[in-house]
């Protein structure tokens, strides 16, 4: 995928998006873990999965499958083998 | 299962090829405190641990895979455009002469990656304090590369990665924490 200069900051910044709210998520997993009574870490950690779910359909629609194994739609053709991969980018 | 994801947990940016970083870097890799024996530690000692710790040892487990992708991306920028000539200078001339650009599985002196670097004693309290031993040594290990980093852009990832040791410890300490509290708790029945 041809993407011009335009499409790829708008990509790079989109996927910082998603890296802060899943960043959060990975953290409060790790807190509740160890804290699973703390009920304003839950429903923060709710309100972040929302977020996470609606920021990854809009870049998913640009850019392609993010999640393996059925976890996003494909396009067609099938796309989810498509470069770049995280360490292309 | 595990699930892959098209995404870096952090990002990764590297100012100019630098293989000499790369060689240090590749202690994180395949060393011994490295993101490989951490996530295979953690995700080995699950079977054994009591219930109330397997998702912490699952989850610190997972997000060390995501560190092990992140630390390989660095080493990838690092090295991808560098000459053999290059390659040999930055001391990675055995490591060419084996694996091209390839990356392995060693530490930053060559060693391959070993099981012996890791245990599962079957103690949860032992297996817990290895692991917390793990962690602040990985959270030293990150502090001596940075020392050594003259790139902004690396050492802003390395900071990521060495905070994420830091977090990894607390969670384990407190671990420890909830076994003793029930192992006392249950004493008094």
């Amino acid at each position: 995928m041809n993407n011009p200069p335009k499409a790829a900051t708008e990509r790079y910044e989109l996927m910082e998006k998603i890296q802060m709210v899943d960043f959060a998520l990975v953290e409060l997993t790790l807190y509740l873990d160890t804290h699973p009574n703390d009920s304003q870490a839950i429903q923060q950690f709710n309100e972040l999965a929302v977020q996470s779910r609606d920021l990854k359909a809009i870049y998913e629609k640009h850019f392609g499958p993010l999640r393996q194994y059925g976890g996003s739609f494909s396009g067609y053709p099938w796309n989810w083998k498509d470069s770049p991969w995280p360490w292309q980018l | 299962m595990w699930y892959y994801e098209k995404k870096l947990q952090y990002p990764v940016k590297v100012t100019e090829c630098n293989p000499r970083l790369a060689k240090y870097l590749i202690e994180q890799y395949g060393g011994a405190d490295g993101e490989l024996s951490a996530a295979l530690r953690y995700l080995n000692q699950r079977y054994s641990i009591p219930d109330k710790v397997i998702g912490l040892l699952t989850d610190i487990g997972t997000e060390e895979f995501a560190h092990l992708e992140m630390i390989a991306t660095m080493i990838y920028k690092l090295t991808k455009d560098a000459t053999p000539e290059q390659m040999k200078e930055a001391g990675l001339g055995a490591h060419y002469a084996n694996h091209d650009h390839a990356l392995y599985y060693n530490n930053a002196a060559g060693s391959p990656w070993t099981a012996t670097y890791i245990q599962a004693k079957g103690d949860p309290i032992a297996d817990l304090y290895e692991d917390i031993a793990a962690e602040e040594k990985a959270r030293a290990t990150y502090q001596w590369i940075i020392n050594m980093s003259d790139d902004p852009c690396l050492n802003d990832s390395l900071k990521f990665l060495r905070e994420r040791e830091v977090v990894h410890s607390q969670r384990f300490r407190e671990a420890v924490e909830i076994l003793k509290f029930e192992k006392d708790r249950k004493q008094f029945f």
